[in-house]
Order: C-alpha cells, then sequence, then structure tokens
C-alpha cells in the first residue's frame, strides 16, 4: 500500500551528514553521519540525554540543526530554500506522548491534515482514514475521542494518522514508553506490520526485542555521537564498545540499572 | 485547632461535633436578629411605595424590555462581537515573531485596561467626533456603545485568548507541522480550537461584565429609543418620582448575568473534570 517512492527506492530515503546541534551552550549532537535506505527499518538506541530525540526531531526540522546536512526523500531539508510543510508531508512521525487533537474524535485526528494540507475530498479523505484506522485495528473505534481511548489506542491512531498522509519515511519517537506493559504489544505489533509492507522506518526505541527482531540496522547513541552500528544480531547481541555494553546490561536488566544509577 | 486527642472528645467535656452544632447554631441566631431589627426599624409603608410599587413596575413594561433589555443586549453583542475579534487579533500580535506586532499588542493592552471604561467611552462619544469631524461611527448609539465596549474589551479578550493559546500543550503545534500544516493552518485548525474551549468560562465572565458595563453608553447623547436598562431606568425613575423602575432595571440585569455566572461556573466545573 505504502510502498516506498520509486525515485527513492534503492537509494537513501534519510542521509545525515556532519550533524551538530546546540541548545544554547548544550552540545546535544555532536557531529552525526549516517543514513537509513529506502525500505530500511533502523532502530536507535542510546541512554536517557544521548540526543536520540533531537537526532530525530531534527530530521524534519522540528529542531533546527547547528550545522550538517539532512536530506530526507531527496530534499535537504537544511537547505533554507526548501518548502518545509512539503517536504514534512512525506514523513510521517509518532511521538512517545502520542499528541492526539483533543477536540477530533479518532476519524478527524486522521481526517483533518489530509483535508487541510493535502486537499482531499471529504469522501475521499474518510475512505482513507478509516481504511488507515482499520489497518491499526481500531475500526470499532472512529468515532471516539482521544480521552475515551487508552494509551495503547491513542498511539495506534496517531500512527494511522501519519499513515494516512501517504508518507515515504516514518519517524518513531519512542512510542511505547508511554504506554502500560500490556499495552505495549499491541502498538509494537502494528509498527511490525508496517515493516513487513516495506515502509521506511527510524526507530527510537528502549525494547530491545523489537529491535533484534524487526530492524534491519541497530545504531547506539551516547553523548551525542554514532557509538557504533551494524546489524541487531552483532549490536545487541555482540557490542564492540563498551559503552554499548554497560547500556546494554543495564536495559536488559532493569536490576542492575538500579544499581547503577544509584538509587 | 483542637490539640486533644480523639479518645477523649467524646469523655471530657463537649464533643467536637456539640460544639459544631453550637457554633453553627449562634450563627444562624445572629442572622435572624439582624433580619429582624432590620424588619422591624424599616419603614416598610414607605418603602414598598417607593421601590415595588406595583402600578409603577406594570406602567413600565413592555418598554423596558423591548428597549431596554433589547438595546443592552445590542450594545453587549456588539461590544462582545468587536472584542473577540479584536482580541484574538490582538493575542496573536502578542505572540508573533515579529517584534514591532508584539510592542503594539503590548503597547493596547496596558493602555486599555489601564483606563477606566468611562474615559473609552466620553473618548469615543466626544473624542472621535472632534478628532476626526466628519466622521461617523456607524450603527448610532449602538456602533459607539459598542465600540467603546468592544476597545475595553479587545484588552482583556486578548489577554485571555493569549493565556489560552499558551495553556495548548506544544505537542501540539509540533504534530501538526510535522503533518505538513503551516504555522498559520496549525493555529486556524489545531491550535485555536483548542485555545476557544479552555477560555469558555474566562469569556462568558467577560460577557457578564460587558453586560453591567453597557450601562455607561448612559454618558453618550442617545435617543430615547436607544436607551438601555440603566438609563431607561433612571429616566423613568425620575419621570415618575419613584425608585421602582431602578429595581425592575436591575432585575431585568440579573436575568441576563444569573443564569451566565451559572452557565460559567458550571462549563468551569465540567473543564475541571475533564470531561469535553
Ligand atoms: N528544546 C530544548 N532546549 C534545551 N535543551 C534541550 C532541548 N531538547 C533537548 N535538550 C537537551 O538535549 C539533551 C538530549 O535530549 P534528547 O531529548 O535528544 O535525549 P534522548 O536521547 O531522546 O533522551 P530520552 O531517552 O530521555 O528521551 C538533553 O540534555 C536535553 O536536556
Ligand atoms: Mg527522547
Amino acid at each position: 500500500m505504502t510502498s516506498p517512492d520509486k525515485e527513492t527506492a534503492g537509494g537513501n530515503a534519510v542521509e545525515i551528514s556532519g550533524l551538530h546541534k546546540s541548545f544554547g551552550t548544550n552540545e546535544v549532537l555532536r557531529g552525526i553521519d549516517f543514513h537509513v535506505a529506502a525500505g530500511e527499518v533502523v532502530c536507535v538506541i542510546g541512554p536517557s540525554g544521548s540526543g536520540k530525540s533531537t537526532l530525530l526531531r531534527c530530521v524534519n526540522l522540528l529542531e533546527e540543526p547547528s550545522a550538517g546536512t539532512i536530506r530526507v526523500v531527496g530534499a535537504d531539508v537544511t537547505d533554507r530554500e526548501v518548502d518545509i510543510d512539503a517536504v514534512r508531508r512525506r514523513i510521517g512521525m509518532v511521538f512517545q506522548s502520542f499528541n492526539l487533537f483533543p477536540h477530533l474524535t479518532a476519524l478527524g485526528n486522521v481526517m483533518i491534515a489530509q483535508r487541510k494540507v493535502l486537499k482531499r475530498d471529504k469522501a475521499e479523505a474518510e475512505r482513507v482514514a478509516r481504511e488507515n484506522l482499520e489497518r491499526v485495528g481500531l475500526a470499532d473505534k472512529v468515532s471516539s475521542y482521544p480521552a475515551q481511548l487508552s494509551g495503547g489506542q491513542q498511539q495506534r491512531v496517531a500512527i494511522a494518522r501519519a499513515l494516512a498522509m501517504g508518507p515515504e519515511v516514518m519517524l518513531f519517537d519512542e512510542p511505547t514508553s508511554a504506554l502500560d506493559p500490556e499495552l505495549v504489544g499491541d502498538v509494537l505489533g502494528v509498527m511490525r506490520g508496517l515493516a513487513e509492507t516495506g515502509m521506511t522506518m527510524l526507530v527510537v526505541t528502549h525494547e530491545m526485542s523489537f529491535a533484534q527482531e524487526v530492524a534491519d540496522r541497530v545504531v547506539f547513541m551516547d553523548g551525542g555521537v554514532v557509538v557504533e552500528e551494524g546489524p541487531p544480531a552483532r549490536v545487541i547481541g555482540d557490542p564492540a564498545h563498551e559503552r554499548t555494553r554497560t547500556f546494554l546490561s543495564r536495559v536488559l536488566d532493569p536490576a542492575a540499572a538500579r544499581v547503577g544509577e544509584g538509587e | 485547632m483542637t490539640a486533644e486527642p480523639i479518645g477523649t472528645a467524646a469523655s471530657g467535656g463537649m464533643s467536637r461535633r456539640r460544639r459544631r452544632q453550637l457554633s453553627l447554631g449562634g450563627q444562624y441566631g445572629l442572622f435572624v436578629v439582624v433580619l429582624v431589627v432590620v424588619v422591624a426599624l424599616a419603614d416598610w409603608g414607605t418603602l414598598r411605595l417607593n421601590f415595588a410599587n406595583w402600578e409603577v413596575a406594570k406602567s413600565l413594561f413592555p418598554d423596558i424590555i423591548t428597549i431596554g433589555l433589547r438595546n443592552t443586549a445590542v450594545y453587549t453583542a456588539v461590544g462582545f462581537g468587536i472584542g473577540l475579534g479584536g482580541g484574538l487579533i490582538v493575542a496573536l500580535m502578542r505572540l508573533s515573531s515579529v517584534p514591532p506586532y508584539r510592542w503594539f499588542a503590548t503597547g493596547y493592552i496596558e493602555i486599555f485596561r489601564g483606563l477606566p471604561l468611562l474615559l473609552i467611552f466620553i473618548f469615543v462619544g466626544v473624542g472621535v467626533p472632534l478628532a476626526f469631524p466628519g466622521t461617523n461611527i456607524p450603527g448610532g448609539a449602538a456602533g459607539q456603545a459598542g465600540l467603546a465596549l468592544g476597545l475595553a474589551a479587545t484588552a482583556y479578550m486578548a489577554e485571555t485568548i493569549r493565556a489560552g493559546i499558551e495553556a495548548v500543550p506544544k505537542g501540539q503545534l509540533e504534530a501538526a507541522r510535522s503533518l505538513g500544516m503551516s504555522h498559520g493552518r496549525a493555529m486556524r485548525s489545531i491550535i485555536i480550537p483548542q485555545a476557544f474551549r479552555i477560555i469558555i468560562p474566562p469569556l462568558t465572565n467577560e460577557l457578564v461584565l460587558l453586560c453591567k458595563d453597557s450601562s455607561l453608553v448612559l454618558f453618550l447623547g442617545i435617543t430615547l429609543e436607544q436607551r438601555e436598562l440603566t438609563k431607561f431606568g433612571r429616566d423613568l425613575a425620575g419621570e415618575q418620582g419613584n425608585t421602582t423602575p431602578i429595581i425592575v432595571a436591575g432585575i431585568c440585569y440579573l436575568l441576563i448575568t444569573i443564569p451566565l455566572s451559572l452557565l460559567a461556573r458550571r462549563l468551569e466545573a465540567r473543564q475541571r473534570r475533564g470531561q469535553r
């Protein structure tokens, strides 16, 4: 349904080079280079504060990079001349805190950008919205407001909302971190299904088993740089760097994490 | 207050409950005594003739409704409309990234919130025709009163609307922008609708204030047909040498303002419960 754009197929959907980002004097990203090939699923892991969210937010220019270039689906988003709204239409983003529009129903959430941005007519927008809500398993919740939905359901509406725009790349920023444990599986299931359709995905996550199963490549970040990257079996199963090993031992064994943080 | 252990309350002296009852009883007693004294001292015959004269009251209808109440409603509505539109514009200027817009908005808000409303009425009624000879504020008295009320309401509502916009979580704008909406589109379709839901209670209170403040139209030169409740009541009280018209006018105000206040309070309570 949402196969990668033919122009970029085989090429890179996201290309980041020499990316720096500072907030005031706090340098959060210190020279990032990496790419996501079309159709690839890349998971970004790393400790809190390592700059994962900032990296993701630079890709669709929610944060303005301090230096470096980022090309997404063939457009240089760091170029001041670029029509960023046009590029963002082709990049879906899913937030940790869902950010559904509370004054609209699930259907309204999925329809509004189709109507206002893509200028689809009402019938077409509604058809696409229903199709995508069904795809995330929420066909029976179309007329519910976000406040009436569980966290897992809200996050799936948010995914449907992004997919309805027909994006070529999907960005996920810890999509399951705000969820009760029993709701995580539904959201990961939807994401797994999406990966199987060949969607290009860049996913920040703490779900190591998801990364191991679904990712084509895992990127480990720490202190604003990419420490190592590679196939999940290698980065998670047999990390080359001490920092990666320390991080993994904490996330894979929560008890060790608590000791490690000295709480 | 009472530091004694709970166990002693029942055994030693008065229980806490008994003391509460006594205190409450005392308060009711005082209330009744004051009421009785006031009732005994008042000259009920004169009072009734002057404040609740049934014949005078009847003679006010239907004009007090068809002229007085109607004009009050019209002036209030025009003022509210101008205030809402102007307030939205000034609020957006206040939040703009263009410094001169922000300066203008801040200046406007400070000036019009700092002036007595009466001065604004006089300014609109006297100053504008003097300063711009030949200009006619459209709509006659309704236009003038609405403009004066609207100028002040714009300043108050701008602050309310700005607070409402700022109360919408930042993630809402980010979600809208990440879907490819322009800043303006995101404001119109996502942020402002939510801001208005948040500020409906304070806006309702603003409507109540405007309704009362519309009485200042009294200081503009208006025709008999343009009188609103206060002027209507005062004129008839003068003509008839009786206070009843003022009482009736007051009741008419309360007929508008009390339901609105109740509505505002209910909306507020509902919002606090987090319903939609
Ligand atoms: N808007 C901002 N202004 C100032 N500092 C910021 C801002 N956003 C992020 N930071 C800082 O940048 C650093 C990296 O933040 P970021 O959110 O990218 O980390 P993260 O890897 O996503 O962490 P987490 O796993 O906790 O989400 C942090 O030290 C944070 O304080
Ligand atoms: Mg983060």
